[in-house]
């Protein structure tokens, strides 16, 4: 562990040495985190690389067993927890809630335990996009219609900070982005959001910063760009040329990248550091249009995790 | 603890049980086997009608023993695994409210589910015979509605218990027939064991006692003494003695029986 700095009340999540050990297993093992206010910041990991433990440690339903956990500047397990509490969401991964209440009954019943306002309850349905079935009995749900309604009761009480584990299981592609247009316009209100998802290309493109998590550790943090920076990941051309062509196309890529180029069926493949992009399509451009097309792939974020995973 | 949040959760699980129509059926059970038993429990004596109160209370004690135990060990079982299985639980205690909030609302929720089965169950029966019941007769009828509460109100907090106990709603099920098994049907057979396998020397007044362990005999001795006809019939007299026979010491236990499961659900909840 590199220098303990001292938790950050400024910071919305703040993490400092913590630690959840189940005997010799060490679920959680040294975490140190700063999520800043109005952040949108992913979590990453494989089944049993901690982060659902880390998140239940974060809203307070584990005890960590070394280490000092601040959400919103308090401590969520200690003295004030019901004040802190009031300012959390939390929408559990597959969580399934009551199948005999209505949408609207379900939101008011968390409504009051949360002690919030019970005339939300109804414009957060309309919100989520439940508003025609918030008097119908929740078994009639969907399987999408019960996440939308489970992130309602996340955002009852204005949340300040939101913790979403899983939150686009069972989504279509409309109602995701939906989700993902609300999560921006919760942001711009200075909600601070902490999601994690299997989907990393979903996560990818919408979250500020992320964490990947392998055996208990952060293995990495930064944006998605700085990941594959400090991954090193290259690029990757595809390019698709008339016949006859190759070889001398090969050749120029060659001396102008350094990378031995591969043949494909349509033409040729090319790996290179992110740096020569702009060589590569100066050594393309004299070829002119007897290059029939260029793919260019940026490494995923799969790519990357795949990387620090291994 | 703040009040409101235990009544949140209370007003659910009441809310939830007279929606399902829970409430109704236990009531209408209770009031048809009642009236059964009224009727036609001296069928084996040769005759049919209702004889007297205190014949249809002795006859109830036996029905009320093992049907209660098993409605309140059924409606408590998941209360808390039912949660934690369908992950609702960890939704739950991230919000304000505490661990014990949150088993006190569940336990009074079905409490008052259970309480209010039992009378409208029993009461209905009592309105239907009040021609035939003196005051005597209703006070001993009061009594028996009383402890029957009691009796499922302490079953409820050993249900609620093994709900906090077991790792999964499966378990809890296998653990709620096995519990009601061992306090209605096993439990007076190793104390009766007990006693005629020691041929009577460990015993006499202490193993009157032991039936203390059991809520079940709890219910059965308070319903049993208070009724002179019933002890002769039962001819238990003999074998209860005079100072275990009071209703205060015999409810004082029962509330005891109510507590402790709960307080040892709230230990080992976490």
């Amino acid at each position: 562990m590199a220098s303990i700095s001292p938790v950050n009340n400024e910071a919305a999540v703040s993490l400092r040495g913590v630690a959840k050990h189940y005997g010799a297993l060490h679920a959680v093992d040294g975490v140190d985190l700063d999520i800043a206010r109005g952040e949108i910041f992913g979590l990453i990991g494989h089944n049993g690389a901690g982060k659902s433990t880390l998140f239940k440690m974060m809203l307070g339903l584990e005890t960590a067993t070394a280490g000092e956990i601040r959400v919103g500047g308090a401590d969520v397990a200690g003295r004030g927890f019901r004040a802190a509490r009031r300012h959390l969401g939390y929408l559990p991964e597959n969580v399934v809630l009551y199948d005999n209440l209505s949408g609207l009954e379900t939101l008011r019943f968390f409504a009051r335990l949360k002690q919030a306002p019970l005339a939300q309850c109804a414009p957060l349905l309309a919100r989520v996009g439940l508003a025609h079935a918030g008097a119908r009995p929740v078994r009639e749900y969907s399987k999408g219609m019960r996440q939308r309604l489970g992130f309602a009761q996340a955002l009852l009480g204005a949340p300040r900070v939101l913790f979403l584990d899983e939150p686009t299981n069972g989504l279509d592609p409309q109602a995701i982005r939906d989700f993902y247009a609300t999560l921006r316009a919760l942001r711009e209100d200075g909600v601070t959001i902490v999601i994690t998802s299997h989907i990393l290309a979903e996560l990818q493109e919408r979250v500020g910063r992320l964490a990947i998590m392998a055996a208990g550790k952060i293995q990495a943090v930064g944006s998605v760009q700085a990941l594959r920076q400090q991954m090193q990941m290259p690029l990757v051309f595809e390019l698709r040329l008339a016949a006859g062509d190759a070889a001398a196309i090969a050749r120029a890529l060659a001396e102008a990248t350094g990378a031995a180029p591969e043949a494909t069926a349509a033409g040729l493949r090319l790996r290179c550091p992110r740096e020569a992009k702009m060589a590569v399509l100066a050594a393309l451009a004299p070829f002119g249009s007897r290059v029939l097309d260029v793919a260019m792939h940026e490494p995923s974020l799969e790519d990357v995790f795949f990387g620090f995973s291994d | 603890m703040e009040l409101t949040q235990i009544l949140t959760i209370a007003a659910k699980e009441l809310r939830d049980r007279l929606r399902n129509r829970w409430v109704l059926a236990v009531a209408l059970v209770f009031t048809v086997f009642s009236l059964v038993i009224a009727y036609f429990g001296g069928a084996q004596q040769g005759a049919v009608g209702f004889r007297s109160i205190e014949f249809t209370i002795a006859s109830l004690v036996s029905l009320v023993i093992y049907l209660i135990p098993l409605i309140a060990l059924l409606l408590g079982f998941d209360a808390i695994v039912g949660e934690r299985e369908r992950g609702s639980l960890d939704l739950l205690l991230a919000l304000p409210i505490t661990r014990l909030e949150l088993l006190l609302g569940k336990y009074l929720g079905l409490a008052a589910a259970l309480t209010l089965s039992t009378l409208a169950g029993f009461g209905l029966v009592a309105v239907l015979l009040y021609r035939q019941l003196s005051w005597a007769g209703l006070y001993h009828y009061g009594g028996f509605m009383l402890s029957s509460v009691l009796l499922g109100l302490a079953f409820l907090s050993l249900a609620v218990l093994l709900s906090v106990l077991a790792r999964d709603r499966t378990r809890a099920s296998g653990l709620a027939i096995a519990l009601w098994f061992f306090f209605v049907l096993v439990f007076d057979l190793l104390l009766l064991g007990t006693l005629v396998g020691t041929g009577g020397r460990f015993g006499g007044e202490a193993f009157a006692w032991l039936l203390l362990l059991n809520p079940a005999d709890v219910f059965r001795i308070l319903n049993v003494f208070s009724l002179d006809d019933v002890r002769t019939l039962y001819g238990l007299a003999s074998i209860v003695p005079p100072a275990l026979g009071r209703p205060a010491l015999l409810g004082g236990v029962m509330l005891a029986w109510i507590a402790l499961p709960l307080a040892l659900a709230r230990w080992r909840f976490k």
